[in-house]
């Protein structure tokens, strides 16, 4: 357990997908699509590295979705990063039927995932591309915690996959905190930290603000179990109904909407298998504004202390239960 | 099995619009009247100008057929079953529960001959570039076909799509456009105008053919010309009849996604003969 964990210091998760994505160049069959925007998503160095391989297709991201369905159908493994936003809302109709219909080996990157993309605002903040994506037949969904393990995220979702992908990563530096050797298995969570008072389930940048809430709440004397779920879809069910049976009480938290986001995720899999208290921390169905990631991260309630605090909500829910 | 024989060509074609209504009025539901006007592109397509081999639906080289507009499926069906991908039989499952024949063709149902599946509007052009680059970059010796509806056009990704194979020069895609100047609502230029078409093609980069998508000579020709040109895509548009072949509903947008009842389809198919002699 304590072996994933090897603060790094940070980075941010984008950096990882470009230097994953470079790495996965090994493989032949990787073909980057670009939308304008290559150096702010990460593909940039695959494109400087592999021309040949790196298609530009200006800003239009409908078609750029739909190239690469054409791309994947004669054997080519398309990776077509752009924002989030524009990834998996401007282009989800052909999202839905090119890629996922015809269950399609595409890989979509979107960045900018969650309002940490801070001073530009709304409309370039994903907030809504997990519950997009998730309802889609066929789709893998990956939503990795840091720049080591995003790096690792984009190599599965080219090795290990054979259907459409999307990976969500962010823009901001944050904690680079899991070693290089940790085992990355698509579909599988991973228990970052024992406890059995509570468990703080997490996605992407907030699981590091789960493991400082965990932390904070130990002075006090409650076991708070830490898991990262990096696969959104597929879900790990076992490690979910494990820690529902043994802690009896759910926090989950995301950097996304609460409506139909990964809470919801967890939720269906804890309701359908072994119902407790749930509480969700997230965006609670607004929008985004510009300000400084960290101050935009205080005012929505998602930081270490919003975590803490929901976790002592479920907690009482949890013994007035008893 | 390839045709040269203008007669043949008029035979296979007359087969698959009988397929079409028989198969329309079976499953009870379903677009006719596109799909009987693009029975000719198909035989020409199928029969005629595309390297294939039914007995070999996944062979590597072969050339590709990407059907933009889902809706006017029949036609795709009865002509990969004229040309021998599956039984005729089948084409009698058209829309019923459990067939291979989806409303709009789907491949996960395990057709042979479904290149995508596809039926949201404005998609395949894009698909179709993919593929022309991946054959470029593999250097696959194979041609890219794709068939757009006139109303489909109006879809703003279709221009996405048609400025990257300009820019690509993928000279490997032939796109046709079945401009039968209709769609559900009524004429095209009543919902949305589309002229000047030729023009707005050209000025995409594309090289233009027009002619008669009713006429199997014409149409010959210019899947020939297209083949032939290098350094730009080229695009058809064939000028059709919506409803072509049965007189009584030619060119009648109210046939566009309706399907005759059997009684009817026979005087359909009553029709077709004399049409044909």
């Amino acid at each position: 357990m304590s072996k994933i964990i090897e603060n790094k210091g940070n980075k941010s998760t984008k950096s990882g997908f470009g230097e994953g994505l470079l790495i996965a160049g090994f493989n032949k069959n990787v073909v980057a699509i670009g939308a304008d925007i290559t150096a702010s998503v990460g593909v940039n160095m695959f494109a400087e590295r592999y021309p040949e391989r790196f298609i530009s297709l200006g800003i239009a991201e409908q078609n750029c979705v739909a190239v690469a369905a054409g791309l994947a159908l004669c054997g080519k493994i398309p990776v077509f990063s752009t924002y989030g936003v524009f990834a998996a809302l401007r282009a989800a109709d052909q999202i839905r039927i090119s890629v996922c219909y015809n269950n399609v080996h595409v890989i979509i990157g979107g960045a900018h995932a969650g309002i940490s993309v801070g001073p530009d605002g709304a409309t370039h903040q994903a907030l809504e591309d997990i519950a997009l994506m998730r309802t889609l037949p066929n789709m893998t969904v990956l939503s990795p915690c840091d720049a080591t393990q995003t790096a690792l995220a984009i190599n599965a979702a080219v090795n290990s996959c054979n259907g459409p992908v999307y990976i969500r990563f962010g823009r901001e530096a944050v904690p680079d905190f899991t070693n290089e050797n940790q085992v990355f298995e698509i579909g599988k969570g991973q228990l970052l930290k024992e406890g059995n008072d509570v468990s703080i389930i997490a996605t992407g940048h907030l699981v590091w603000e789960a493991l400082q809430a965990a932390y904070l709440l130990e002075n006090k004397g409650i076991g708070v179990r830490v898991i990262n779920i990096h696969t959104i879809k597929p879900i790990d069910y076992e490690i979910i109904i494990k820690a529902a049976k043994e802690t009896g009480a759910i926090v989950t938290a995301e950097e996304h909407q609460i409506i139909g986001g990964f809470g919801s995720a967890v939720a269906e899999v804890v309701v359908q298998n072994y119902p407790i208290p749930m509480e969700f921390v997230g965006m609670n169905d607004c929008f985004g504004e510009s300000g400084k990631p960290e101050e935009l991260m205080l005012k929505y309630g998602m930081t270490a202390h919003a975590i803490q605090e929901k976790v002592l909500m479920v907690l009482k829910r949890k013994q007035s239960d008893d | 099995m390839q045709y040269n024989d203008v007669n043949i060509l008029r035979h296979i074609a007359f087969n698959i619009r009988k397929d079409i209504i028989v198969s329309l009025a079976e499953a009870g539901s379903g677009h006719l009247g596109g799909s009987l006007g693009l029975a000719d592109v198909f035989t020409v397509l199928y029969f005629n100008t595309m390297k294939h081999n039914p007995k070999l639906p996944n062979w590597l080289e072969r050339d590709k057929l990407i059907l933009s507009i889902g809706h006017v499926a029949p036609v795709l069906y009865c002509t990969l079953a004229n040309a021998g991908y599956f039984e005729v039989e089948e084409l009698l499952s058209l829309r019923k529960l459990g067939s291979r024949l989806q409303g709009h063709p789907g491949r996960d149902h395990g057709l042979p001959g479904i290149e995508l599946s596809a039926g949201s509007l404005g998609q395949g052009l894009s698909v179709a570039v993919g593929m022309a680059l991946a054959a470029k970059m593999d250097k696959v010796n194979c041609r890219i076909y794709s068939v757009h509806g006139d109303g489909e056009l109006q879809e703003g990704s279709i221009w996405e799509a048609a400025m990257s194979a300009a820019h690509y020069k993928l000279d490997n895609i032939t796109a046709v456009v079945d401009r039968n100047y209709l769609q559900i609502d009524g004429k095209t230029s009543d919902v949305m105008e589309l002229e000047p078409l030729i023009d707005k093609w050209k000025a995409f980069g594309w090289n233009v053919i027009s002619c008669n998508g009713n006429n199997i000579k014409e149409l010959v020709s210019a899947f020939d010309k297209a083949k032939d040109y290098k350094g730009k895509p080229s695009v058809i548009i064939a000028k059709t009849l919506m409803g072509k072949g049965v007189k009584s509903i030619e060119n009648d947008y109210r046939w566009h996604g309706k399907a005759p009842s059997k009684d009817q389809s026979k005087d359909f198919i009553k029709e077709l003969e004399v049409c044909n002699e």
